[in-house]
């Protein structure tokens, strides 16, 4: 082969490489990203049920509820419209509490209850996880750190 | 009176700089010395007043002067000294103000240790580092001053973020940023090449020693990082693909391609345009890395809603940075390209390889990291992406790395007889095959696929540089030199290549045993109670009060015995700062070389009992001790000889760059 040929055939191969690659990787990602929805769009039942996605809102002063066992929390998240109920289980976040801004990854029941698989905190006290300060269309966002705590 | 010191030694700092950037390149154009000249005074200048800046905040957070909006919203009068010089770069404006400090400084040493270097490469290398000085100086004054001021003075600050108030994150970011910065000067160095057209071997010689220092900066900056987000946020986790630590994740990968293309480079002259394109992007991710995350782009599409100019500024900067010099790489590359012929079979063809995957990873965490924003810009919905995505891809792509790199160490240059490589590879080969065998074993494995490839993959790096190390010796040896005589001379950037590789094999091995041997357990537990995990009993002794200096603590007491024997007395806490009144999550470590305990306390619940997290994490510390063999093998390829020694031969171009195609 021509050092030409070669280099051409090489060049061939390290595209068609990216391509699979590229195809593999987005086809991979579609599974893989959840969607953000606000407590009225899961009540005006925009929100899947048959996949994973997030929810976002303030907790509710004094929806928290530990249940007997002692891990498990239920609480309300809303948007100032709606409310949802949201069950975890495991050990939340530092910075979890009533009137603060969470966002939630997990699934919705049948029964209308959010099972969370992981509850997003934030490091900074004065942060609002951006989706929930635009569901609010009040809070402002500022140096934001987020987290992600895993049961 | 400080801040406004600190805040004219910015705009001095910027008057330098400008001059830095545009006198010095005219001058290398018209050829007039004087004006080339000007540019080492000119770079030292800038650090001066830059120093000088940094040291007047330095000031007003030690003097607690709250008038200072940055100070009061990020720092307390009760915060121990150390943390109040920590908290400098605590948040947006300081860590700003640290980035140009690190610029200048580098630029400094740059002018300091450029003798051997042609005057006009100096010159247009610190206009280059002028002209990212402006960016940044132009940034701070017009929307992040940090030396602004408040008034009403308030009584107090608000306090830094508990979480900052550890010694691992207050020396985590100074690293970083050395690392980002330096890759500034490798930057530097390809775009004068490239003004002047000769990308030849004195080039990538020179610009090889900076960029090892640079990328052994950033890689010590990710360990930390790492290391601190393990035991300060209270979970456990190592790395959590979050866009804070994708943005340092993606100049390490392609400044590791860098590093060796740089390599092929001086030794071969080969991958020219490559290695320009290389440190064009390993600084650009630097600055996508840092801005984006400052700015609260990533997180949030909105941060460009809350402060526009902030948002389109940085658009700008980034705009002329990576455009312009993208722009400069179209012009001038076809015209400097060429070198070193090479075959199929030959270093060069693995060291591409490697190179390729690593630009591929790049390419991939940058997808995963803008992902959200590209479907908030096309209106297809808010979404995040789960960190599952990017452990695929990472493990889709690093195997093949493991692979030719244990091919590349023993693969000759130019050209290589493959049934010599074949003969040299057999016998790590067959140690590997049979890693992968033995520790397939069910009982071991517990059927998890990843455990065996892991591991043969980690014995494949080692024994394919055992093979190399031989060798190598067993040439020295019949030479009549020893191994000592070996590590004093010029072969101290091999070792440094060894053991930096070695690093890549004890992280695969931390890597494989954590991910699938780690156990985590969340429980309910009141005094006196008992629990199990991996073959420790954990006695809850119950919880009390700690009064510590600035915060109130409630202090869990456990104890760990494995059998009758007790192995440690683990006291996690649970504090409430007293100026922000946050509440952080202390955890308690026994650490080991081939295990971890870790107990952190959850929420107080009644009776005296904690719900409580319980985590085995097996070889987890051989995750970051890779990471430091890596930093260390940087270290040992920078004191190699031929850079301690100034080099005559460098402003001699080599017998690569002379062989032009």
């Amino acid at each position: 082969m021509r050092p030409r040929t070669k280099r051409l055939l090489f060049v061939g191969l390290a595209i068609g490489g990216v391509g699979v690659a590229a195809t593999l990787a987005i086809t991979a990602l579609q599974s893989n990203i959840s969607y953000f929805f606000s407590p009225s769009q899961v009540i005006a039942a925009e929100a899947p049920t048959d996949r994973v996605f997030r929810i976002g809102g303030m907790v509710e002063e004094g929806s928290i509820a530990r249940q007997p066992d002692g891990l498990t929390v239920l609480f309300s998240v809303t948007d100032n419209a709606e409310r949802v109920q949201v069950s975890y289980t495991g050990i939340l976040p530092d910075l979890f509490g009533a009137d603060q801004g969470v966002v939630a990854r997990g699934r919705l029941g049948q029964d209308g209850v959010f099972y969370a698989e992981e509850v997003l905190a934030k490091h900074d006290e004065s942060y609002m996880p951006p989706e929930v300060a635009a569901t609010l269309k009040t809070a402002q966002t500022d140096t934001p750190t987020t987290a992600v705590a895993t049961q | 009176m400080i801040p406004e010191i600190g805040h004219f030694a910015l705009i001095l700092a910027l008057l330098l700089a400008l001059v830095q950037a545009s006198l010095p390149l005219v001058g290398s154009f018209i050829g007039n010395r004087l004006w080339m000249a000007s540019a080492r005074p000119l770079a030292y200048g800038q650090a001066l007043f830059l120093t000088i800046a940094f040291a007047a905040l330095v000031q007003v957070f030690l003097a607690d002067d709250f008038s200072v909006i940055y100070a009061a919203s990020n720092s307390n009068s009760l915060l121990p000294p150390v943390y109040k010089v920590s908290a400098v770069w605590g948040a947006h404006e300081g860590s700003l103000l640290l980035w140009a400090l690190f610029l200048g400084l580098w630029a400094a040493a740059v002018a300091a240790f450029s003798r051997a270097l042609p005057l006009a490469m100096v010159a247009r290398t610190l206009a280059v580092l002028g002209m990212v000085s402006i960016g940044f100086l132009l940034f701070m004054l017009l929307t992040s001053n940090p030396f602004e001021r408040l008034f009403p003075v308030p009584p107090d600050g608000r306090d830094l973020n508990p979480l900052l108030q550890d010694p691992g994150l207050a020396i985590h970011p100074p690293m970083l940023y050395m690392g980002y910065v330096g890759f500034s000067v490798a930057f530097a160095l390809a775009i004068a090449a490239l003004i002047g057209g000769k990308l030849d071997a004195a080039w990538a010689r020179w610009s090889r020693p900076w960029t090892t220092i640079a990328w052994t900066f950033l890689t010590i900056g990710i360990v930390l990082g790492s290391w601190w987000a393990y035991y300060e946020l209270g979970w456990g986790g190592w790395w959590f693909w979050d866009p804070v630590e994708n943005a340092s994740l993606m100049p390490w990968i392609v400044g590791t391609a860098l590093l060796h293309s740089l390599a092929v480079t001086e030794k071969r002259g080969a991958f020219k345009s490559w290695t320009v394109l290389l440190a064009l992007s390993a600084f650009s991710l630097s600055l996508l890395g840092t801005f984006l995350v400052r700015s609260g782009v990533l997180t949030s599409v909105h941060a460009f809603a809350t402060d526009p100019t902030r948002g389109v500024f940085i658009l700008a900067f980034l705009g002329v940075v990576i455009g312009g010099s993208l722009a400069l790489y179209a012009w001038r590359a076809p015209a400097v390209s060429g070198g070193g012929r090479f075959t199929l079979v030959s270093r060069e063809s693995f060291l591409l390889a490697n190179n390729l995957l690593l630009v591929l990873l790049t390419l991939l965490v940058l997808l995963g990291t803008l992902a959200p924003l590209i479907y908030e810009a096309m209106s297809w919905g808010k979404i995040s992406v789960g960190f599952p995505w990017f452990n695929k891809m990472f493990l889709g792509v690093t195997p093949f790395v493991a692979l030719a790199l244990g091919v590349g160490v023993l693969a000759r240059w130019k050209q290589d007889e493959p049934a010599r490589l074949a003969r040299q590879l057999a016998l790590a080969a067959a140690l590997s095959a049979a890693v992968l065998l033995v520790s397939f074993w069910p009982p071991f494995s517990h059927g998890a696929l990843w455990v065996p490839v892991g591991l043969a993959l980690a014995a494949w790096v080692l024994f394919s540089h055992l093979t190399s190390l031989y060798e190598r010796l067993r040439h020295k040896t019949r030479l009549g030199g020893g191994l000592l005589a070996d590590l004093t001379g010029h072969s101290r950037s091999y070792y440094g290549m060894l053991i930096a590789h070695l690093g890549v094999a004890v992280f695969i091995v931390g890597l494989t045993m954590l991910s699938n041997f780690q156990i985590e357990k969340d429980l309910r537990m009141a005094p006196g109670d008992r629990t199990e995990v991996a073959g420790y009993q954990f006695l809850f002794e119950g919880s009390g009060p700690v009064k510590g200096p600035n915060y109130d603590a409630q202090r869990g007491r456990v104890l760990v015995f494995d059998g009758d024997r007790q192995v440690a007395v683990l006291t996690p806490e649970k504090r409430t700062y007293l100026a922000s009144s946050q509440t952080m999550t202390e955890a308690a470590i026994d650490a080991g070389l081939l295990r971890d305990v870790y107990v952190s306390l959850g929420e107080p619940l009644a009776g005296g009992a904690w719900s409580l997290r319980i985590y085995y994490k097996p070889y987890v510390r051989w995750i970051w001790l890779g990471g430091l063999l890596m930093a260390i093998g940087g270290v040992l390829a920078v004191t190699d000889r031929r850079y301690r020694t100034a080099t005559q031969a460098a402003s001699v171009p080599s017998a690569g760059a002379v062989a032009k195609a």
